[in-house]
């Protein structure tokens, strides 16, 4: 397939010179349809797809510039504006990798807490994008029972950071706040009697559906060993059925065993796989990992441990309680040590690879340090960039109206796409 | 299987790189980090690449990632940029990370497009952000800026404000466009 040319105006949408019906159809970037700012350059022939070249950048923030100039706490700021769809996730990740940078083991508390957030965010995100498949493809009460669920999980991050929607919930070797009074139960009570139904009834809306099961099922299958070649990771390497989660696979936080470094077994949960490859399986994976990340939580829940969040503040490599800063002249002077542009946390020179499996993939960063205060250089590896190259391959062949059903499923989230 | 005895193998099977397997990192109470990096020349890279993809004691079956690096003022730095390759073994589960160093002028590895698919988009990248060439690759253009613009924005040369690019930037008006 030859790229298709760029410059492309209204007036080119022409019949090809050669074969008649064959046409040039934008898609996007300002469409309903692609969620964000993606332009798609469909090459049709009557309604099929021929050709398809993504055209994305529209959202350049360049990141990963940024994370040469702000230091380690600074940066988490720019991760929430990631993937945000699931923000906290993304500071976990970010600090996994600066923590595996300044060889930092946090406490079994953090982990903990870590852990429980790292679920909510994967719940958030599986019920926007399966919410979202019944949307795309003409259903919106499903859309709208999925939202109304997500909206609890706002609620308990507000609770818990004091932001709804850009968290910047953690620290290097911690976090900004303990969990506030209540809100366990709080959270108990969505796993329990908010989450399930809202699965209940976007399950029962969509997969009783004869429309919704024939435009799924079939449509934009990724084989098997595609998926490995193209890199794929997360619900969409599991929809084609590659077993591999990196919670079971390189395990971290609370999904390793011996967490709490006392003989804690690792958290009990499933990965589901399916093997149909096509929209169907990839919306099934991401239901039952919503049900799974709900039986982690209430797990977990149960299993807070008591202690500190943040690892101790005479190692000098997190920041120290308000408490410490307003009412000690040590904790002033170490606050102090930390946040002056001339000084702050200073890892050994060399390179660090963490990555976290987030609701979209393997979410890692890769920071090379030469000894300064900001990473020389912070790689990230966003899985919506890597999910989203298939795309061409899953779409040709496909009808027009299969696009907002195959964009949806691999869940792009523009802001990290790019980057 | 660890990542040693993926490396092992590969030094068996060239011995006349001289390939020695180093920690990315040591931390100051002289611990190594668990995750090994070789070093790699860029001409005989696509053959080190396929014998790590297919041999069954490594079998590295995907390219998790694939990132650029400008190492202009790193400490002890010998060549300026380098192309990272992160592997991932679905077998064995194990990962090692291969660097590729260029310099200036024309720096040039060859794609890797032909042994992993998914290199495709971040090769574009790398192409984008620091100006090094995959000759080889189905289609390298720029993927995240303007086609029409000129400098590599992730060099360590290139100031964080940008070189005046925004002011430079056409403005479509109602009448004009």
């Amino acid at each position: 397939m030859s790229p298709v040319s760029y410059d492309l105006n209204r007036a080119d949408v022409r019949p090809d010179e050669i074969q008649e019906d064959r046409w040039t159809l934008n898609f996007g970037p300002q469409h309903p349809a692609t969620h964000t700012t993606l332009r798609l350059v469909l090459e049709v022939e009557g309604e099929r797809i021929v050709g398809c070249t993504p055209d994305i950048g529209f959202l350049h923030s360049g990141f990963e510039k940024l994370a040469e100039h702000l230091d380690y706490n600074q940066y988490v700021v720019v991760t929430d504006r990631m993937n945000y769809v699931s923000p906290i996730a993304n500071n976990i990740a970010w600090h996994a990798a600066c923590e595996k940078l300044l060889g930092i083991e946090i406490t079994p508390r953090c982990k903990a807490i870590r852990t429980i957030c790292a679920e909510l965010a994967r719940i958030q995100d599986h019920l926007v994008c399966a919410a979202c498949t019944g949307l795309d493809l003409g259903g919106l009460t499903a859309f709208l029972y999925g939202f109304n669920a997500r909206e609890t999980i706002y609620d308990l991050f507000e609770a818990l950071t004091g932001a709804r929607f850009t968290v910047s919930y953690t620290r290097v070797g911690g976090l900004a706040q303990d969990i506030p009074p209540g809100w366990v139960e709080k959270a108990r009570d969505f796993v329990r009697n908010v989450l399930p139904p809202a699965l209940k009834d976007v399950e029962a809306l969509l997969l009783r559906n004869r429309i919704f099961i024939e435009r799924v099922k079939g449509v934009g299958v990724i084989s098997h060993d595609d998926a490995i070649n193209w890199s794929l990771t997360g619900p969409i390497a599991r929809g084609s059925g590659v077993r591999r989660d990196l919670r079971k696979d390189e395990p971290y936080l609370c999904y390793e065993d011996d967490w709490d470094r006392q003989g804690a077994d690792a958290v009990e949960f499933k990965v589901p796989v399916a093997y149909g490859g096509d929209v169907l399986s990839r919306f099934l994976v991401r239901l039952e990992e919503c049900r799974q990340s709900a039986s982690i939580i209430e797990q977990m829940l149960e299993r807070i441990p008591a202690g500190p969040i943040n690892v101790l503040a005479d190692e000098k490599t997190t920041l120290p309680s308000k408490r410490e800063i307003y009412f000690s002249i040590e904790g002033v002077i170490h606050h102090f040590q930390k946040i002056m542009t001339n000084r702050g946390l200073e890892p050994p020179v060399g390179e660090a690879y963490a990555a976290n499996e987030t609701a979209n993939g393997e979410l890692g960063f890769f920071l090379a340090s030469d000894g300064g205060r900001a990473a020389y250089r912070a790689r990230c590896r966003p899985p919506s960039f890597i999910n989203y190259q298939v795309f061409p391959a899953a779409i040709v062949g496909h009808q027009i109206s299969d696009v907002p059903a195959v964009l949806n499923s691999l869940n792009i989230i523009a802001a990290e796409l790019d980057r | 299987m660890a990542t040693a005895d993926a490396v092992q193998a590969l030094q068996e099977r060239f011995p006349d790189l001289g390939i020695e397997p180093r920690p990315l990192m040591r931390y100051l109470n002289g611990k190594p980090s668990d995750q090994l990096w070789v070093r790699v020349p860029a001409d005989r890279l696509l053959e080190v690449l396929t014998f790590l993809r297919d041999d069954e004691r490594t079998k590295f079956e995907a390219l998790a990632d694939l990132g650029g690096i400008d190492y202009l003022n790193y400490p002890d730095a010998e060549d300026r940029f380098a192309v990272i390759y992160n592997l991932l073994s679905h077998t064995h589960g194990h990962r090692l990370w291969v660097k590729v160093f260029v310099n200036d002028p024309d720096p040039e590895i060859p794609s890797a497009t032909s042994v992993w698919k998914g290199a495709e988009w971040p090769e574009r990248e790398v192409f984008d952000m620091f100006g090094i060439r995959f000759p080889g690759h189905p289609d390298l253009r720029r993927i995240l800026m303007p086609q029409n613009f000129v400098d590599y924005p992730l060099r360590k040369d290139y100031p964080l404000h940008g070189k005046g690019e925004r002011e430079a930037f056409e403005v479509l008006t109602r009448d004009s466009a």
